[in-house]
């Protein structure tokens, strides 16, 4: 068959670190997840931590550098950048987290089922390879040119975009956890099939799975700032660090501070939970790691 | 449905898996593996029939056939005169009780994320034989059994060592009291002290529960040791099939002399006969073009041109002494 080949997952049967010895060993991780965590307070706690409305305009202030008055300056129209980058938090935590959960369970039950069943794998994997073969920000962008900008739709249309690297993903483990004799044993002992996928196959994906998930994080906060960027993301009466940018972009010579500020927190985040992938990757599967 | 007068566990008549190549692009079966191609033999209660054979001429996929981990392209397999070659996995269910299975590696046969109770207990809760406590009971029992001791049953496989972990493999192939265990070379991926423990322990087992055996290996002083019968396979079919002191002292078939011929021998006889080395030329030819006539005779020594086009059959040329050679039959 002419089913593309994906990398062979190695089941972890190497023993566990412990989460103290993966934390010394990874010292990266403790900060990625200080900084993520300040950022989702940030974000939760956006109204106690300023007190200018995100939206209100103050045409008289407009361009304002950073000071103390407005702490990260103020836009074209005088609103204030630090409130908008507070709000601005929530809405790519949300589409990071809502993109990572939806596209993780959307795939892990796409992947079971093509994994374990082989006509559908055929009709599954032919899907997958296809909605593959276009750039996801693209596709993402022709899904929001379909309905209108709001961050459930943002969310979807990203979901879409990435939940094809998580069927492989689970396709991979599961047609390799399939054939392992562990797998043969419980059959030969007379272990009923959704058993087996649920006791001995479903545990055997969560670790990579996990690891895939802090990635899609990242990249669908990146896809929704460039979707907000291009006008296509969340509605641009909702701050978004992305249509921040956007807004910025043209003054960029006379008010650099607002692409730049907003770009940082965009980093600083991908960054931080990028950090916290590679870590627990380390923890939950070392031999991947190692191939990484 | 028991067959009259059947007094045989296991029946296996004219079983074949050939395994299609598919190639192109609607998948058009180009060829076929022939990694079985037509084997019959039974097994008796209590009895160990070993199995031997080079590395791929379809020993493990025999195995597999007969526990339906694989469907069998043709052939019958009975158990205890009950067909249960067509089963649906549903109906096999019932049947996986007396039939059970030791891998050969003791490490991928055991999932890493269950404990060694939970492994051992899982057959035990799947046929619902016990429950809760008497569960954890039965698991102590079996633990103690094969050698193991009951506080080991929290610890996960990667804290046993290789001969421990087949040990937990025996247990759970013995959990549900079958009465026939097909071992996939169960001791060839273990050391040589610890094969001679795991055989051991089999060898008290079957004595114990009257098990019987179908015992897959490639290493003769094992199989010699542990069996009653020896079945020679080559390239996916068998070739002789006897008791084991025929097949030992008086070999019939050319490929079972030169196997016989390859084991070392601890101790070189000085006045008996000399056993002379028989080097067989070339490899196994490929299952997938297996060769006309008698598979065997591209790397015979005593090959004639009737051994080219004729397949020959397989015939009880003496008392329970089968063999496929056209230099013993008529």
């Amino acid at each position: 068959m002419s089913v593309l080949v994906d990398n062979a997952i190695d089941v972890p049967v190497t023993p566990r670190m412990t989460w103290r010895e993966t934390l010394r060993r990874h010292p990266t991780m403790i900060l990625g997840g200080t900084v993520l965590t300040l950022l989702i307070l940030m974000a939760i706690f956006a109204p106690l931590l300023t007190s200018l409305d995100p939206n209100a305009l103050r045409p008289p202030r407009r361009l304002r550098w950073p000071s103390a008055e407005y702490w990260f300056g103020t836009d074209m129209i005088g609103r204030d950048i630090y409130s908008r980058i507070l709000y601005g938090a929530r809405v790519s935590l949300i589409v990071g987290f809502g993109v990572a959960i939806c596209s993780t369970l959307a795939g892990l039950f796409i992947g079971l089922v093509a994994g374990f069943n082989r006509t559908g794998d055929a009709v599954i994997m032919r899907i997958m390879d296809g909605l593959m073969a276009i750039p996801p920000i693209l596709l993402a962008i022709a899904l929001m040119a379909l309905t209108r900008a709001s961050i459930e739709n943002v969310i979807v249309a990203i979901t879409i975009a990435e939940v094809p690297r998580v069927v492989r993903l689970v396709r991979g483990v599961v047609l390799t956890l399939r054939e392992q004799p562990f797998v043969e044993a419980a059959r030969a002992s007379g272990t009923r099939a959704w058993v087996i996928l649920m006791r001995h196959i479903l545990p055997n994906t969560m670790a990579p799975l996990i690891v895939q998930a802090t990635y899609i994080c990242a990249s669908a906060i990146i896809t929704e700032a460039i979707l907000s960027f291009l006008g296509a993301g969340v509605p641009p009466t909702v701050p978004s660090w992305g249509n921040i940018i956007s807004e910025g972009r043209t003054l960029f010579q006379v008010a650099a501070y607002i692409v730049v500020i907003p770009g940082l927190f965009l980093s600083v985040t991908v960054l931080a939970i990028n950090l916290v992938g590679d870590g627990l990757r380390d923890a939950l599967d070392p031999r991947l790691a190692r191939r990484m | 449905m028991k067959a009259p007068g059947s007094t045989k566990l296991l029946e296996v008549d004219d079983l074949r898996k050939h395994f299609p190549i598919r190639r192109g692009l609607f998948s058009r079966v180009s060829s076929k593996v022939y990694a079985v191609d037509g084997i019959s033999f039974d097994i008796a209660p209590g009895e160990t029939l070993g199995l031997v054979g080079e590395s791929g001429c379809g020993k493990s996929t025999a195995g597999k056939a007969i526990l339906k981990l694989t469907d069998p392209t043709s052939g019958r397999v009975k158990l205890r005169g009950v067909d249960i070659t067509d089963l649906s996995p549903g109906e096999m269910r019932q049947y996986r009780r007396e039939l059970q299975v030791i891998f050969q590696d003791p490490y991928s046969s055991l999932n890493p994320r269950m404990s060694a109770g939970a492994i051992v207990g899982e057959p035990l809760t799947n046929f619902q034989i016990a429950k809760g406590q008497e569960v954890e009971d039965r698991v102590a029992a079996l633990f103690r059994r094969v050698g193991l001791r009951p506080e080991q049953m929290r610890r996960y496989p990667h804290e046993f060592s290789g001969g421990q972990r087949q040990r937990l493999g025996i247990a759970r192939a013995l959990a549900v009291n079958p009465s026939l265990i097909v071992g996939d070379e169960p001791v060839s991926a273990l050391d040589v002290s610890v094969q001679a423990q795991v055989i051991n322990l089999l060898m008290d087992l079957q004595d114990e529960y009257g098990l019987s055996y179908l015992f897959i290996a490639h290493d003769l002083a094992v199989v010699e040791h542990i069996s009653h019968r020896v079945a020679v396979m080559y390239l996916g079919k068998i070739v002789e099939l006897t008791d084991r002191a025929s097949l030992f002292l008086e070999p019939l078939h050319p490929y079972t002399e030169a196997l016989l011929s390859a084991v070392p021998q601890p101790e070189p006889p000085k006045t008996a006969r000399k056993r002379e080395r028989i080097i067989l030329k070339g490899d196994v030819p490929s299952p997938i073009n297996p060769p006309s006539g008698c598979r065997f005779h591209t790397r015979c020594p005593y090959a004639f041109d009737r051994c080219k086009v004729e397949d020959p059959a397989f015939e009880e040329v003496k008392p329970s002494h089968w063999v496929a050679c056209h230099l013993r039959g008529n």
